[in-house]
């Protein structure tokens, strides 16, 4: 069948199996491999991308049903050379060590940020509960979506490393 | 990974769905959010040949004031339920379940009715929505009919749904008891229930202790009978049948219910007051 | 001023972060275009004869191109006949009649093992054909669990007579237990558990004009090369391993699996280039899991608190398969006693097969076996004698005077300060107000209570240290520089860190520096990531080699400079080659790269180092246990990690943050199940308890540095210190949260319906003493 996707801005219209999933249209169609597969039952989040600008994981949505609709992924933050505030916050807080989950990550933390500008750290872990990570221990993604939360234009994101001469950084 | 070849249609009203899912019977199955239906797919444990999507009746996307009820349509999100101030203020229990239910991105596509006609006795909103005593609206090929709740849900991912029928809105009453109390035992936050406990006043449902959602009958006598909430709560686990699975044998689940119906109940004393 | 030891931003973000890592499932070189898509079909029975396999309806599928089964690998040489001697007393590897095959010959052994292959034009065809490709299999009983393995009821491998690989017999002398005042037994379970990188494994392959190209998920191309030239019977010369961007691998990636191999056979048999990318369902089942040790100790000491005697019986489930031989129980034993100076230790262990999937290293691979085993039987040993538990360690440490120190199981501790760090991290933690606040949860009988979790830990790293580490350096003629690194990281920051030592010695800011890895084309001789070696072997390699370079170019710019070589001095802070006391002459690095005949300066070297290192630590977990759901909730973790002076402590930090998220994972949530028939019940993400970001607090690192005097970097390993340090403070707070109930011991992981269990049989058992009493 035929799907006409907007992705990142950009039309794209394919003629697809039904059964296509958004993830793979992504990948294989529209030729932009950020957005990673990580599981089969939607548990791990590494395909989340913002549908209509909200999280939504792309491996439990048809192409079929994001036809019409907008697509936002990884590849679509930022833009002229810049770092969307998310992404400069996980670089900023070593918010990634493989890579791999990030993406989702990125995203996922993109829309929390959209629906709760300044959440506490518990509301971040919470909001993080679809997103599995096996390198980081999440603590350094929570402390850049806190970062990027606090930070933005005209605010300034905490250190990088909390200075505690008493030797306990956290 | 990959669900087996299916034709897919996407439906432009519910009269249309309900054509679509007439013409192709047991082929068919709708498409609401896909959060239920699609990993299913995924598994290759359903395999309809034909999928009618109806993400794209927004009509059936509401929630109002209907005066003694609240009337949600059946394709509103979780995400939508959780954030609509109109359940804030007039079902609170509703809305906070709501924002329980899987994770952000689940939320934002799954929907109040495809859960509900899922009917898996793990979900939260089916107990919720059995606790508040709520009427849902289906449409068939006969026209429109109410069903109760007490008599939609028959067995595991069981409904009284007749092939063709689409579940198009919920209706539930404005409760006349304050105090609620919504208690979902996890071992991770992404966790299914491995109990769970909706109270409204002294309406009591039971998540995940057995093949459907269930009033915790016991407890509410109990309650009626003038007993205490810890003395109430020794009943809760009677009339269930609790599976045993990796995460819980029966036996636990039967004492997790007692403690949560206890720790619900008090916690929906507080909120009355 | 040094940048060693400074806070730098990784340079590996910004592609990461902007267009997304490459993996191998990303990869669109010309070399695969066109590529077609390999689907496993897997047994779906932990245990069978296969009698008989039907292609053909697979085969008549729109977009099927070949379905190939152990029958057409006659272009592979047959294995070497069994020697007949068993396994071997090495640690690695295992052959002869354990061995395992490519495509399962006759028996399959665990569900997930593979049967057969077919190869579609497209993913999706893939998985509709391989559900059509009919196996016989004539099921024969599951052998499931360990206990079940030494029965030998059923036998895996018949012509082994037996389902134990080896035995090495604890001694059985009880002389040393019988001499002390307590005396203390426990059985202990230490749970197989998923590895669970986010990628799972993915392989492509090309075979054209007699080349090979494999490019594999792994940790480290060199060795792929190796095991694919040997299973192949290929030169290898012949073969190209490429390994891109891992999404970790955290020791299930070493080299290159089973299922991969037959993947590089396909591409060569049928002659077309193929890509393979497992579900999460297959990792589940298909990838290497870890741990999964029975374990039973006995410690003995005296009331003063002063351990005497310790003992670890150890039983290995290999599952199906001995993939990476004796080295996982080896590695137990070795690091048994831990940070205690115990007179007396005695250890052994069997490794047995069971029916499911083959065990491997996983973060830690061993070692976390060892010191939760000591670390409990620590903590059954103050419960006994009823001493604080932080004490009890206090008493027992090596002293720091005492090293280098040779334990009684045969390993040299290089250096070490287990006191200071116990201290430390107590002091970090406020462990005298934490026991305070305990003592008043306990005393309002508060249904919350709060568990105090201490654990002290010393793992070896850099095992293989002989086997060291390759660098190579080029400076160009333009003044930037490539550093060709035999070390693989996927996920830790080498290309940050490698690049930060060539600035450090070189003078040449990091933003000019090119780290590669992972090309045997580029890269022939390496030896990987793994076992915590890459800093100390990997980055004293790439140290050793700019010192190299720096020498050449010293004696360049002396010509050059027409100076004598002794007065020729490299300004790092500049970058600028001059003559000293002369600060008017001065040759950049470009120039003096550009006058060398080949246009770059040019050192490539190899580092190994004569022994293991030692890293340690102590950690303190903070839990908070409701005893009446028996729910577990981490409220804080604190700890010191202690691998020598640390590079980069953004890098060092994320490797401790990673390692305590996957420890308190064992601890708590993660477990692999079998039913009775072997059938796996967490195969999928939904039932596996993966640890996420609600179930964890943020952690509370302290600073710790004690060298060593092994390699020029003074640098241990950090990479699972974490891992190691965490599992059993957690545990043991789990314990603590409820020991003034009556409950010793508590099985990982800590499940809420565990705790419950423990807390009702405690309650049950004191009820029973006081009515018996009464």
């Amino acid at each position: 069948m035929k799907v006409d996707l907007t992705v990142n801005g950009k039309d794209i219209t394919a003629d697809v199996e039904d059964r296509m999933l958004l993830v793979h249209f992504l990948r294989d169609v529209a030729d932009l491999t950020a957005t990673n597969v990580g599981c089969d039952t939607t548990s791990c989040g590494a395909c989340t991308v913002l549908l209509d600008g909200e999280s939504v994981k792309s491996c439990t949505v048809l192409a079929a049903q994001a036809s019409g609709h907008e697509v936002t992924t990884l590849e679509g933050l930022g833009g002229n050379g810049t770092m969307h505030p998310v992404q400069r916050a996980f670089h900023e807080q070593h918010g990634l060590q493989c890579g791999f989950c990030t993406p989702g990550m990125v995203m996922a933390i993109v829309s929390l940020l959209k629906e709760n500008p300044h959440p506490t750290e518990e509301q971040v872990r919470t909001g993080l509960e679809g997103n599995l990570c096996r390198c980081t221990g999440y603590h350094n993604i929570v402390r850049a979506a806190l970062a990027a939360s606090s930070g933005g234009p005209g605010g300034s994101p905490p250190q990088a490393s909390t200075e505690m001469p008493a030797e306990v950084s956290s | 990974m990959i669900p087996s070849t299916f034709a897919y249609m996407r439906a432009g009203s519910a009269e249309e769905a309900c054509d679509l899912a007439a013409e192709y019977g047991d082929e068919a199955k709708f498409l609401a959010g896909g959060h239920s239906l699609l990993p299913l797919m995924k598994l290759r444990l359903a395999a309809p040949e034909v999928i009618i999507d109806l993400g794209g009746l927004r009509d059936l996307s509401y929630v109002t004031d209907q005066g003694s009820y609240i009337a949600i349509g059946a394709l509103t999100r979780h995400h939508d339920v959780e954030h609509a101030s109109l359940l804030a203020r007039e079902l609170p229990l509703l809305a906070h379940a709501a924002g329980q239910v899987g994770d952000p991105q689940i939320r934002h596509r799954g929907t109040i009715g495809g859960s509900v006609a899922h009917a898996d006795p793990a979900s939260d909103l089916p107990a919720v929505l059995l606790a508040l005593d709520a009427t849902l609206v289906a449409r068939g090929a006969d026209g429109a009919r109410e069903i109760p709740i007490g008599e939609f849900f028959q067995g595991l991912f069981e409904t009284s749904l007749e092939p063709g029928e689409l579940l198009t809105e919920i209706r539930v009453p404005k409760p006349a008891a304050a105090g609620w109390s919504f208690q979902k035992f996890t071992q991770r936050a992404i966790d299914w229930a491995i109990v769970g406990v909706a109270v409204q006043g002294q309406n009591v449902a039971l998540v995940n202790m057995g093949g459907t959602p269930l009033r915790a009958v016991g407890v509410e006598a109990a309650l009626a009978g003038g007993a205490s909430p810890a003395d109430a709560a020794a009943h809760a686990a009677e009339g269930t049948s609790a599976a045993t699975d990796i995460r819980a044998s029966r036996e636990y689940r039967e004492h997790l219910a007692r403690v949560l119906v206890s720790r619900a109940l008090t916690e929906a004393g507080t909120r009355a007051q | 001023m040094s940048i060693m030891g400074t806070r730098v931003i990784r340079t590996e973000d910004p592609r990461l972060l902007t267009a997304g890592g490459v993996y191998v499932d990303d990869l669109r070189t010309p070399e695969l275009s066109g590529a077609a898509l390999l689907t496993f079909v897997r047994s779906p029975v932990a245990h069978a004869r296969i009698t008989g396999i039907d292609t053909s309806e697979a085969l008549a599928q729109p977009g099927v191109i070949a379905v190939l089964t152990v029958a057409d690998m006659d272009d592979l040489a047959p294995p070497p006949p069994d020697s007949g001697e068993g396994p071997s007393e090495a640690p690695m590897p295992i052959g002869g009649v354990w061995s395992e095959p490519l495509l399962a010959v006759d028996t399959v052994r665990y569900v997930g093992e593979p049967v057969a292959v077919v190869i579609t034009d497209g993913r999706y065809q893939g998985e509709d054909a391989a559900d059509l490709v009919s196996v016989d299999y004539d099921p024969l009983p599951a052998v499931v669990g360990p206990a079940a393995a030494v029965s030998g009821e059923t036998l895996l491998f018949p012509a082994a007579g037996t389902n134990i690989m080896a035995t090495h017999p604890v001694p059985a002398d009880d002389a040393p237990f019988e001499a002390c005042e307590v005396v203390v037994e426990q059985d202990i379970v230490n749970q197989r558990v998923a590895c669970l990188p986010l990628e799972g494994r993915a392989t492509a392959a090309s075979f054209s004009g007699g080349k090979l190209t494999v490019w594999h998920s792994s940790q480290n191309a060199q060795l792929c090369r190796f095991i694919v030239a040997g299973v192949l019977g290929m030169d290898p010369a012949q073969i190209r391993v490429v390994v891109p961007d891992v999404g970790g691998g955290f020791g299930a990636k070493v080299g290159i699996d089973r299922d991969a191999i037959i993947v590089a056979w396909a591409a060569r048999k049928i002659g077309r280039a193929l890509r393979w990318a497992e579900t999460r369902s297959e990792n589940l089942v298909g990838m290497t899991q870890g741990r999964a040790q029975l374990q039973h100790i006995k410690i003995g000491g005296s009331r003063d608190g002063r351990i005497l005697a310790y003992r670890i019986d150890v039983i290995q489930d290999a599952g199906a398969y001995g993939r990476i031989g004796l080295l996982l129980p080896s590695l137990t034993c070795l690091m048994a006693p831990g940070v205690y100076d115990i007179p007396e230790v005695q250890t052994g262990f069997r490794q047995v097969v069971t029916n499911a999937t083959p065990i491997s290293a996983y973060r830690g691979a061993g070692r976390p076996e060892a010191t939760a085993a000591v670390e409990r039987a620590v903590d059954l040993f103050a419960a006994e004698i009823g001493m604080d538990p932080a004490e009890v360690r206090r008493r027992n440490f090596v002293p720091a005077d005492q090293f280098p120190f040779a334990t009684k199981t045969g390993a040299l501790y290089d250096s070490g300060r287990y006191e200071q760090a116990l201290d430390k991290v107590l002091a970090a933690a406020g462990y005298d107000q934490l026991r305070d606040e305990q003592r008043r949860r306990r005393a309002s009988g508060d249904h919350k209570q709060l568990g105090i979790g201490v654990s002290a830990y010393v793992e070896i790293t850099a095992a293989d240290a002989g086997a060291g580490e390759t660098a190579k350096i080029e400076v160009k003629d333009d003044g930037t520089v490539v550093v060709y690194t035999g070390s693989s990281a996927h996920g830790q920051g080498h290309h940050t860190a490698w690049a930060m030592l060539v600035q450090d010695e070189l003078g040449i800011p990091m933003d000019q520096v090119t780290v590669i890895h992972g090309d045997t084309d580029l890269i022939p001789v390496g030896v990987g990531t793994y076992g915590s070696r890459s800093l100390q072997l990997g980055g004293s390699a790439v140290h050793k080699a700019a010192l190299e370079v720096k020498d050449e170019a010293r004696h360049q710019a002396a010509a050059m400079l027409e100076a004598a070589e002794a007065d020729v001095v490299l300004d790092i802070a500049t970058g600028l080659w001059q003559v000293r006391g002369d600060p008017d002459t001065s040759l950049s690095w470009a120039q003096v790269a550009g006058h060398t005949s080949g246009g770059s300066l040019i050192a490539d070297v190899s580092f190994s180092a004569e022994r293991p290192t030692f890293p340690f630590g102590a950690h303190v977990s903070v839990v908070e246990v409701d005893t009446e759901t028996g729910q577990v909730k981490m409220l804080r973790h604190v700890t010191v990690d202690d691998a020598g002076p640390v590079l980069n402590p953004v890098l060092a930090e994320g490797q401790r943050h990673g390692g305590i998220a996957q420890g308190a994972a064992q601890a708590l949530f993660e477990e692999v199940l079998y039913d009775a028939d072997g059938n796996p019940l967490t195969s999928t993400l939904a039932d596996y308890a993966a640890i996420s970001a609600p179930d964890l607090p943020s952690f509370e690192l302290a600073a710790s540095e004690t060298p060593t005097d092994l390699n020029p970097l003074g640098a241990k390993g950090i990479g699972e210190a974490g891992t190691i340090g965490s599992t059993p403070a957690i545990q043991n707070a789990v314990v603590d949260a409820v020991a003034h109930l009556g409950v010793r011991h508590i099985d990982m992981p800590a499940t809420p319906q565990r705790v419950w269990i423990a807390i009702n049989a405690a309650l049950n058992s004191a009820r029973s003493t006081r009515q018996e009493s009464e």
